[in-house]
């Protein structure tokens, strides 16, 4: 026994040493960043003082659904917090990955309060998953501006219109952006076969869907081709993006509408799995192309496949929101702000974008850009006669669809193959 | 005995430092600095109130789950269906909320009768392990992880199918309670007293019967060995269902106050992995329900103050993870370094 307490003893004395030896460096290089991370505090409070602005560095949360480096969705927030840092001076905290998968036990809310007690004045919340907890805490902390981007818990006009002062709605008139993605998809198609990588079914996706058909519609019908022989069918995965044992996978489902003869496919969920997807397939001889979605650059994936990516530039509105937070002439609302139509791709004006991909032949990208100029004309594609999915009428001929029964589309249209609601 | 009561003590404290050193050195090789990613986990679990109520919004469940688990580890069962039996829970408890959402029965009795439909799914779920074992000579580590998947499953099809929202299919969840369905919280603060109380009433309660009931005593001699018990004449298997049962119930109160005083909602993922972290804290506490508290409470406290590493650090969260995993493996196998020791001596 004794003898055991004796090289208990020596095994105690080397990890002291152990410990000694990774302990020690451990404070000095914590120092080291702190003493650098103070200079650059100290250089930014000069300016400031000398433009008399406020001492005090304005900081903003942000809530991502999925990684910040989706190239997609929540990326495309991310970039825009960078933009906001960059005009405003002010800074970005953020926490990515915020649904119940990814960070089991927690609620969006509570990740916000982690956001606030950082310094938080503004947070935003990213995702429709988290609109709900958006309103519980914007109502319990009615002192820090809150935007809920996709949601429409404030819209006057909308369907669940509650009065909640320090919190804003944004979204990006996407339906122009799903219109030219389905455009360019139709051109694509050698078989008349599109597929759309739904994620969810609500009024957001069906809407998002629907136009992405129209566009497509629109296209093949001016290109000359046959208007029975376009198929349009969307399979829903049933979450923003995959989370193994949930949803179906979105590879497979890719992979699923690209054998069987479904030449191009447009995601409509939060990453472009289906330009991988592609690019394999592709690589094994057949001829088939992906529409990415969200992200301006998502087609930098698979660039050999990408026909395009419609994307939102939410840098803009961020800006004035975060700006009337700042002056103190912020007002509850709903925006819903569309591309500038002068300049598409303008970063400082345009909410909605689309780029053409490198994989969109010369002649197919003169017809999109044609399509685009019509839209920016006034073309309206979401003039009836527009039927639903079951056959009755929902936009009479001539008919111009007013902002509440687009975003509130009940169901796919006419002409769609997939559900429109769960079974 | 006092002796080898202080070795094993000592060889915990060393497993724990062990532990601090390997996840240290992962840090390190991370290029982060181990001090400051111990320094924000602190802080952003007992640096405030708000933070430490958060702790213990996830203490409950876990503690629940733990209590239960040392009920089932003390027959010799491996209850890896507790996932399961939570989730059940969950599923017991929204059912019955779905029964009175236009009741007007005080709100207090529908949330008590919720919280028992949830301990009684949860244990009539434990009761199918226990049969699968029993009558089925299927060991109860298979069984219960196959009725985990169903367990998923069966959420994933009530989210989607008969209790989708309005116009939506989404993994999401569903329909959120109306607000009188929840257990009443502390002001400005997100922990419910009620769901403390319930944890620790379990607690006690399993504390009780292994310490100071013939049951106990009867359900230990069957995890030592199950035929020299049968032999004593003690009903064995009956006493492994018990052990199920228990199991499950506490589980499912684990569930019900998910839903009852968290989510609010069910959510695809509702038992948020309590129960395997559950497996964990009874392992690491070698079966000892006088550790439950101090142990659960820990765990608890790296969930929620590892939330600070990717916002401050740009560190992913899952370290904590990978902490609470290392620590278990170290003790274990400090454990047997230990019982070497002994021997020798």
């Amino acid at each position: 026994m004794r003898k055991n307490f004796t090289r208990l003893a020596y095994l105690a004395l080397a990890l002291t040493f152990v410990l000694a030896a990774c302990g020690t460096p451990a404070p000095a290089a914590t120092e080291a960043p702190m003493a650098a991370t103070e200079a650059p505090a100290a250089a930014t409070e000069a300016p400031a003082a000398a433009t008399e602005a406020p001492a005090e560095q304005f900081v903003f949360g942000m809530l991502l659904v999925g990684p910040y480096n989706d190239n997609g969705w929540s990326q495309a927030h991310y970039e825009a917090g960078l933009y906001l840092e960059e005009k405003l001076g002010a800074k970005m905290i953020y926490l990515d990955k915020v649904n119940p998968a990814d960070r089991p036990g927690t609620t969006p809310d509570q990740l916000a309060e982690e956001l606030v007690a950082q310094g938080a004045k503004l947070v935003i919340f990213n995702s429709d998953d988290m609109k709900d907890a958006s309103t519980t805490f914007a109502k319990a902390n009615p002192d820090v501006f809150v935007i809920m981007a996709s949601g429409d818990q404030v819209w006057p006009d909308g369907k669940a219109y509650e009065e909640i002062p320090n919190l804003m709605n944004i979204m990006g008139r996407m339906e122009y952006g799903k219109m030219m993605a389905g455009c360019a998809a139709a051109l694509t198609s050698e078989t008349g076969k599109i597929g759309y990588l739904g994620p969810l079914i609500n009024d957001e996706t069906r809407r998002l869907a629907a136009s992405a058909f129209l566009g497509a519609k629109h296209c093949w019908e001016t290109a000359g081709n046959d208007p029975a022989a376009l198929e349009f069918k969307v399979t829903w995965i049933g979450f923003w993006f995959n989370i193994p044992g949930v949803t179906l996978d979105p590879v497979q489902v890719s992979n699923d509408f690209y054998t069987t003869g479904y030449d191009v496919v447009i995601s409509g969920i939060d990453n472009p799995v289906n330009l991988g997807e592609a690019q394999k397939l592709s690589a094994e001889g057949k001829t088939v192309f992906g529409v990415a979605y969200d992200y301006v650059a998502a087609c930098d994936a698979a660039p050999d496949v990408c026909i395009g990516v419609p994307y939102f530039n939410w840098g803009p509105e961020y800006l004035k929101a975060i700006s009337s937070a700042q002056d103190g002439s912020w007002a509850s609302q709903f925006i819903w702000a569309g591309p500038d139509w002068a300049d598409l791709n303008n970063p400082d004006t345009s909410t909605v974008g689309f780029v053409n991909g490198p994989a969109l032949s010369a002649e197919d990208a003169t017809a999109v850009d044609a399509f685009v100029a019509e839209l920016a004309g006034g073309l309206n594609l979401w003039t009836g006669p527009i039927n639903l999915q079951d056959g009755s009428v929902y936009l009479a001929d001539g008919e111009v669809g007013t902002d509440q029964q687009v975003w509130y589309l009940p169901q796919l249209l006419e002409g769609m193959d997939g559900l429109s609601a769960a079974e | 005995m006092l002796k080898g009561r202080l070795s094993g003590f000592v060889f915990q404290l060393l497993a724990f430092v062990l532990a601090l050193v390997f996840v240290s050195l992962i840090l390190i090789a991370a290029k982060a600095s181990p001090m400051e990613a111990y320094k924000n986990m602190i802080t952003g679990s007992v640096g405030s109130m708000r933070k430490f109520a958060e702790v213990l919004v996830t203490f409950v469940p876990l503690l629940l789950v733990t209590a239960g688990l040392l009920i089932t580890f003390s027959a010799g069962l491996w209850n890896i269906g507790v996932e399961g039996q939570i989730v059940l829970g969950a599923i017991g408890t929204a059912w019955v909320f779905r029964q009175f959402v236009d009741s007007t029965l005080p709100a207090g009795l529908i949330i008590t009768l919720a919280i028992l439909g949830g301990m009684a799914f949860g244990a009539l779920w434990a009761s199918f392990a226990g049969a699968l074992k029993t009558f089925g000579g299927v060991n109860e580590i298979f069984g219960g992880l196959g009725l985990n998947f169903v367990s998923t499953a069966l959420t994933l099809y009530l989210i989607f199918g008969p209790w989708k929202r309005e116009g939506v299919a989404s993994m999401s969840g569903t329909e959120p309670f109306p607000d009188h369905f929840s257990l009443p919280q502390l002001p400005d603060l997100r922990i419910s007293l009620w769901a403390l109380g319930i944890a620790l009433v379990g607690v006690v309660i399993v504390y009780f019967i292994l310490q100071g009931t013939y049951f106990g005593l009867k359900l230990k001699a069957v995890g030592k060995n199950f035929r020299a018990a049968y032999l004593l004449g003690i009903p064995t298997w009956q006493y492994s269902m018990y052990s199920f049962l228990i199991c499950g119930a506490l589980a499912g109160a684990a569930g019900a106050i998910q839903v009852a005083a968290v989510y609010h909602r069910l959510i695809p993922s509702i038992s948020s992995g309590y129960g395997y972290l559950g497996l964990m804290v009874a392992m690491l506490i070698n079966y000892q329900a006088i550790w439950a508290i101090p142990v659960a409470l820990f765990f608890a406290a790296l969930n929620i103050g590892s939330i600070q590493l990717p916002i401050v650090m740009k560190l992913d969260s899952s370290l904590a993870g990978v902490l609470q995993g290392v620590l278990v493996l170290f003790v274990l196998l400090m454990e047997g370094v230990r019982q070497k020791f002994v021997k020798k001596a």
